[in-house]
């Protein structure tokens, strides 16, 4: 839509005004509504933003029936509240969840401070997370042998994880 | 700290002496943090809250020692009370209006606020006056330290530490300054300010946080992103932003003082014969007119006036803590009153 002041910019500010119990909406581009010294209101609400990009995304059914077996949280109802179950559903909403992570934080991946306890630990976690790709890898190509002897690594670290 | 106590102090992140503290009232950093292996506070059931509630006093004052911070039970306590706490910026307004088991640690400086049962599990929050980001950090990233070897955070090592809202996860880190900006709104520039900001992936909120108008001229402007960034970063570039639109809030007060010195002295004392003599102010007026003072001492245009009174005027004028120093409970035509009446005495005018 162009602006109905100048005809010439697309037009980025909606206004509704209501003049002797008359509505009347004016589509104008940011310098006209300047010009006109209409303030632009600019301050945001994460809450808003959130709730808003999470409507605009179109969530298939499969999506939307996903559940955390841990807290309960289905994705549809995360995408009503904004708000997560448990800090499992990270994972259990992994791929919806990128999209969204995207769009509030420009990234996907953590790259601050860690745990400074959890750091031996970080690390196993982060072996595991390999071997569990590796696996997934083995699996694929049918290396079945590979297959098996991951599995069991995979079962002995967590093991030792438990127990640490 | 006997909560009585902690309301009728000042409270310090309104101290003058702060840096650029003539236009930044104070720097505040909070990090979101929650415990592995339980639910998000919204889906505990309430003994369960209670219990994380007990665990985390437990793990605050063993990190602290009980006689450096105090615990609050904010359950227990009176309505004007938790109000009071969220007008020092101690508490949210999810804390103070919420139900629930809940608490919150506040240490005896009034620096250090941990909030439990929060959206996470644990906000925690340093607030500096002036402006020292560095400093917050710092203070904030060693309170985290200390608390963490008393328990275990649920931390995902590609996405950080995991937090109830996804706006929050990542570093968990929220940094935010408070400006006092009342010569770009005079001058109209403000709104400038705000679309500049908005392409950084910084957020500009009111005095009062999400949601709240900005009311007395004072603006926060923190980051909005805290994932994918280290915290380094993300102070850095909060840290080039603030001395930018210091710069331009300096200018534009040159700018008056020097194309409408007239109109500028007019409202300044204008509000001092306000707040000097009305009998009745509302809390949203007596911001504004403290604003422009505020404006005036700084400016060098008023004189003889307490820069470190007319900062806690901002906080001691708010509607909880009228009625806190009154000890009752006030209908807002008597809280009017009551703010005229403190505020002429204050500013030594009966």
């Amino acid at each position: 839509m162009l602006c109905q002041r100048c005809k010439k910019q697309p037009a980025t500010v909606h206004l509704t005004e209501i003049l002797h119990n008359e509505k009347r909406e004016r589509h104008l581009c940011e310098d006209c509504a300047k010009e006109e010294g209409v303030a632009i209101k600019t301050q945001m609400n994460l809450q808003d933003i959130l709730s808003g990009m999470l409507e605009a995304h179109q969530v298939a059914g499969r999506e939307a029936n996903l559940a955390c077996p841990d807290c309960g949280l289905t994705y549809a109802e995360f995408r009503q509240q904004g708000r997560l179950g448990c800090p499992h559903d990270y994972e259990v909403f992994a791929e919806p969840l990128k999209e969204v992570l995207q769009k509030v934080h420009g990234a996907t991946e953590h790259t601050g401070k860690m745990p400074q306890r959890a750091g031996a630990d970080l690390t196993a976690q982060r072996q595991l997370m390999q071997l569990r790709r590796d696996l997934q890898a083995a699996v694929e190509g049918e290396k079945y042998e590979e297959a098996a002897r991951l599995r069991d690594l995979i079962k002995e670290k967590e093991a030792a994880g438990e127990t640490r | 700290m006997k909560l009585d106590d902690l309301i009728t102090s000042p409270s310090p992140w309104l101290e003058p002496g702060g840096p650029q503290s003539d236009i930044v009232l104070s720097t505040r950093v909070r990090l979101a943090r929650n415990v592995a292996g339980r639910p998000f506070s919204s889906r505990l059931r309430p003994e369960e809250r209670q219990d994380l509630e007990a665990f985390l006093k437990k793990a605050v004052l063993k990190a602290f020692g009980p006689r450096d911070i105090t615990w609050f039970e904010l359950g227990d306590l009176q309505e004007i009370d938790r109000r009071c706490l969220m007008e020092r910026h101690l508490i949210s307004r999810e804390l103070a209006t919420g139900d629930g088991h809940r608490g919150v640690a506040i240490d005896n400086a009034q620096k250090i606020a941990i909030m439990a049962n929060e959206e996470d599990h644990l906000r925690l929050q340093v607030i500096c006056c002036g402006l020292q980001l560095e400093e917050a950090w710092r203070e904030a990233d060693t309170l985290d330290n200390r608390l963490e070897e008393h328990l275990t955070y649920a931390f995902s090592p590609t996405l950080g530490y995991l937090t109830a809202c996804p706006t929050n996860v990542g570093t968990g880190l929220r940094a935010s300054v408070m400006l006092h900006l009342p010569s770009l709104v005079l001058t109209r520039q403000i709104e400038k300010v705000f679309r500049a900001v908005a392409r950084m992936r910084l957020a500009v909120r009111g005095l009062y946080g999400e949601g709240t108008q900005a009311t007395g001229d004072i603006y926060q402007i923190s980051n909005q992103a805290s994932l994918g960034r280290s915290e380094a970063d993300i102070l850095k570039t909060l840290g080039a932003v603030i001395p930018q639109i210091i710069e331009y809030e300096q200018q534009a007060r040159k700018v008056l003082a020097t194309e409408s010195p007239m109109a500028l002295d007019d409202r300044i004392y204008r509000a001092w014969g306000l707040l000097t003599h009305a009998r009745t102010i509302s809390s949203e007026e007596t911001l504004t007119l403290l604003s422009a003072v505020r404006l005036g001492i700084h400016m060098d245009r008023l004189k003889g006036v307490d820069i470190g009174l007319v900062n806690e005027l901002f906080l001691l004028t708010r509607p909880g803590h009228i009625q806190k120093m009154r000890g009752v409970e006030l209908t807002e035509a008597d809280r009017d009153i009551a703010r005229a009446e403190y505020i002429r005495k204050q500013l030594g005018v009966t």
